[in-house]
């Protein structure tokens, strides 16, 4: 139980759906989601694959307590090999989607091959089956997820889609689910795209079980009442969403600023959590209409915006005068401090671009920040960018960069390839701030120096999600440690990347884990789902995880040389607030990460170690 | 003392842990699709709007029953599964369109307040659905609204 013990597998090229039985003896050893949607992917795909070529997959992964009612059990992932990063890719959501496409009795479906013209999957339960797209190519996920309930009369779907950059090949597309939800990392979207799918719509109302019912109330109802009773959990995060930090990160100094440059934004509280709510002058209304939460969430961090009508980014478009989805704290810093923007109003007009058109806002704001400083020593010009004033600092530089991306002109192309590509191109490769091709997010290893081997070594490319230390270096979750030290952080990066594998294959958001122990989520998941998932058995699940994911890479092509950060915060030290002097220490790190992970000194995990996880 | 369910709008974020309790309460199986409280997702308005029956005194579905299938048990309108026959007048007679059928039983479904401790409510995290007192149901509307009446002078205008 829990798990559907079903995967649909839609073959793009033939046009075929077919049901298949889950694999049961992976599913023990990977759980389900992110872990077994990356077996079944090694088992499938050579890691030498084209990301972009119809030789590549796709899937679409719930986790064993996805559509439960265990606190944030709404979640689901987007496996593939992504373009922007050659590497693994696993990008999660929330929203609706993932708990629709459990209920309709499928644990995953593996997308293969490219369909000869667009085309779009429609599940109702058991039944599923493609229908041509071509409508809704060239629209957005706005627009498609409106037709598609119209043309088939079905208000309850649950619906994930691409925008028309990742039709059109920009490497940091996004999948986005209920129109504001999104798998948002790596180009997952641009691979959807590069298939010829536009979208998967889905209806399920065949219900969820789970192994041991009253274990599981239990369970579930305890870890219920440790979010109620959490601060974080259940003030913090509430009240100013993710928002919550940018105060916080920018007085620590860890807040890059205008492409790294600086450590601490000026403009920082301008573009807060505190500021969503204040009443803005133009119309006496806060920019935030109210706080959301994805399927069975008690959390409840969604931001849900509402932009000033008034404002210059939509004054003459009414179709943005609604409400939608608001900024979080990376598309706030990505968008607003790494470009220098202190303007609310325009990031949130962006963001709602971002969702409207399924871009990774986090790419997106980090790539427009490197164009910026391309500009500002003339290595990008008038001639490239059409004209926009690529100024630090310009609301109306970020917001017509934001729309040259979404409607694909010849800028918008050029920002299209990501910071890495666009820097190479102009001859400033290290003015981007990625890490195997995937630009860091909104800490700066720098001030937050556990950041930068999370950084370093996620199998992502550069990501918070992967292991989050902010957790322990600044909120003092589970414990404080000094984020200013490099000693200690190896082992709890490796901690923090084999917890939250497992949590990420479970179907539960990571979020929890402000609140929740291992202990606390173990029980809910062993309760769930036969088999033995005690914390320390989970924690080898996430560690074969991880391991699974990083011998893909190596076979793919990485070497010990892309687990590294940016020359700037290698090189360049923190200018101001508590770092001020440092740059971040890596080599004190990796190491002994290394080491600790039971890899060899340039970072290839050893045989002993595979087979003692039982990776062949 | 009469009880109902008491939902306040603003407190809604759309988790669904209502309709996961509701379905689970009546089928054992975690399913919104089959429970008997619905939250609408009003994106663009930023508004999630949790219904279900509000148990009329005067009950439509009750009255057009054609065969007797609903009765009402202290103020709740209860359909019997045995004895109602699928033929959902009641689906129409019904304003709100809180009487439903159910393909998967053949039967319509409504809020039975769960024989008078609604699992919604109990599963609520943010008290959008409360089962109180129906006396007093708008008593703290009222509160809220006698708050803003100021007769003093205003400062500016």
């Amino acid at each position: 139980m829990a798990w559907a013990r079903k995967i649909l597998r839609v073959n793009l090229t033939e046009g075929t759906c077919k049901s298949e039985p889950l694999n049961m003896e992976w599913a023990m050893q990977y759980l389900g989601q992110r872990g077994l949607a990356t077996k079944y992917f090694v088992e499938e795909v050579d890691p030498k694959v084209d990301p972009l070529s119809p030789e590549n997959k796709l899937i679409m992964t719930t986790g064993p307590l996805t559509g439960t009612n265990a606190s944030t059990a709404a979640r689901y992932s987007v496996v593939t090999k992504g373009p922007l990063t050659n590497c693994i890719a696993c990008s999660n959501s929330g929203g609706y989607f993932g708990a629709e496409l459990k209920n309709a009795g499928w644990d995953m479906i593996i997308f293969e091959g490219r369909a000869d013209k667009p085309v779009y999957l429609v599940i109702n339960d058991d039944e599923a089956e493609l229908h041509d797209a071509s409508e809704l190519w060239g629209k957005s996920v706005w627009h498609a997820d409106d037709w598609i309930k119209e043309k088939h009369q079905e208000p309850m779907f649950q619906i994930a889609a691409i925008g028309v950059p990742g039709e059109a090949g920009v490497l940091f597309s996004a999948v986005v689910n209920n129109k504001h939800r999104a798998a948002g990392r790596s180009g997952v979207g641009t691979v959807m795209g590069s298939k010829n799918l536009k979208a998967v719509a889905v209806r399920g109302t065949r219900g969820i079980k789970v192994h041991d019912q009253e274990a599981f109330d239990k369970a579930v109802a305890g870890a219920k009442a440790v979010i109620a009773g959490n601060a974080v959990t259940h003030e913090a995060l509430p009240a100013y969403g993710t928002q919550v930090l940018m105060n916080i990160i920018n007085e620590l100094g860890a807040l890059p600023t205008r492409n790294a440059r600086d450590v601490q934004f000026e403009g920082a509280n301008d573009i807060s959590g505190e500021a969503m709510h204040e009443p803005r002058r133009s119309d006496g209304k806060p920019n935030l209409a109210r706080n959301a939460g994805c399927f069975g969430c008690t959390i409840a961090c969604g931001r849900i915006s509402q932009i000033d009508p008034a404002h210059f980014s939509v004054k003459d478009k009414p179709q943005y005068h609604h409400a939608s989805g608001g900024v979080e704290y990376e598309n706030a810093w990505a968008l607003g401090a790494d470009t220098g923007v202190n303007d609310l109003e325009a990031l949130t007009y962006c963001n709602y671009r971002c969702n409207e058109h399924a871009i990774d806002p986090i790419t997106t704001g980090a790539t427009i920040a490197s164009a910026m400083e391309l500009y500002k020593i003339g290595a990008l010009t008038d001639a490239e960018t059409g004209g926009v004033k690529m100024e630090f600092g310009s609301a109306e530089a970020l917001v017509a960069a934001v729309d040259a991306i979404c409607e694909g002109t010849d800028f918008g192309k050029l920002l299209g390839l990501g910071s890495k590509r666009l820097c190479e191109k102009f001859g400033h490769p290290d003015l981007s701030m990625s890490v195997k091709g995937q630009e860091f997010p909104a800490y700066d290893p720098r001030g937050i120096q556990g950041m930068g081997l999370t950084y370093a070594t996620s199998n992502r490319g550069a990501c918070h999600l992967r292991s989050y230390t902010v957790a322990s270096e600044v909120l003092g979750i589970p414990e404080k440690t000094d984020p200013l030290v490099t000693d200690g952080k190896a082992g709890l990066v490796k901690i923090f990347q084999d917890l939250t594998a497992f949590v990420d294959s479970s179907g539960l958001c990571i979020f929890t884990t402000f609140a929740w122990s291992a202990e606390d989520i173990a029980p809910q998941i062993d309760a769930a789902c036969e088999g033995d998932w005690s914390v320390e058995n989970l924690m080898t699940v996430g560690e074969r995880i991880w391991n699974l994911e990083r011998k893909f890479n190596m076979d793919a092509g990485m070497t010990a040389e892309d687990d590294t950060l940016p020359k700037r915060i290698l090189k360049e030290a923190a200018k101001t607030g508590p770092a001020k002097g440092l740059v971040n220490g890596l080599d004190k790190m990796l190491p002994e990460y290394y080491e600790l992970r039971g890899w060899t000194p340039d970072g290839k995990p050893t045989e002993e170690t595979l087979s003692r996880l039982g990776i062949s | 003392m009469d009880k109902a369910l008491v939902i306040d709008v603003g407190k809604c974020t759309g988790c669904r842990q209502c309709e996961l309790a509701c379905s689970y309460e009546h089928t054992g199986t975690f399913n919104p699709a089959r429970s008997r409280i619905t939250v609408f997702d009003f994106h663009e308005k930023a508004r999630f709007v949790p219904y279900t029956c509000t148990q009329c005194d005067q009950a439509w579905c009750q009255q057009v029953c054609p065969v007797g299938a609903i009765s009402n048990e202290n103020g709740v309108k209860v359909v019997d599964a045995a004895t109602c026959v699928g033929c959902k007048v009641c689906t129409i007679a019904c304003p709100f369109g809180t009487v439903n059928y159910e393909p998967a039983s053949g039967k319509v479904i409504k809020c039975d307040l769960c024989g008078g401790d609604p699992a919604c409510a109990r599963a609520c995290p943010t008290e959008a659905i409360v089962f109180a007192d129906v006396a007093v149901q708008g008593f703290e509307k009222m509160r809220a609204w006698a708050e803003k009446t100021d007769t003093a002078p205003q400062a500016s205008a």
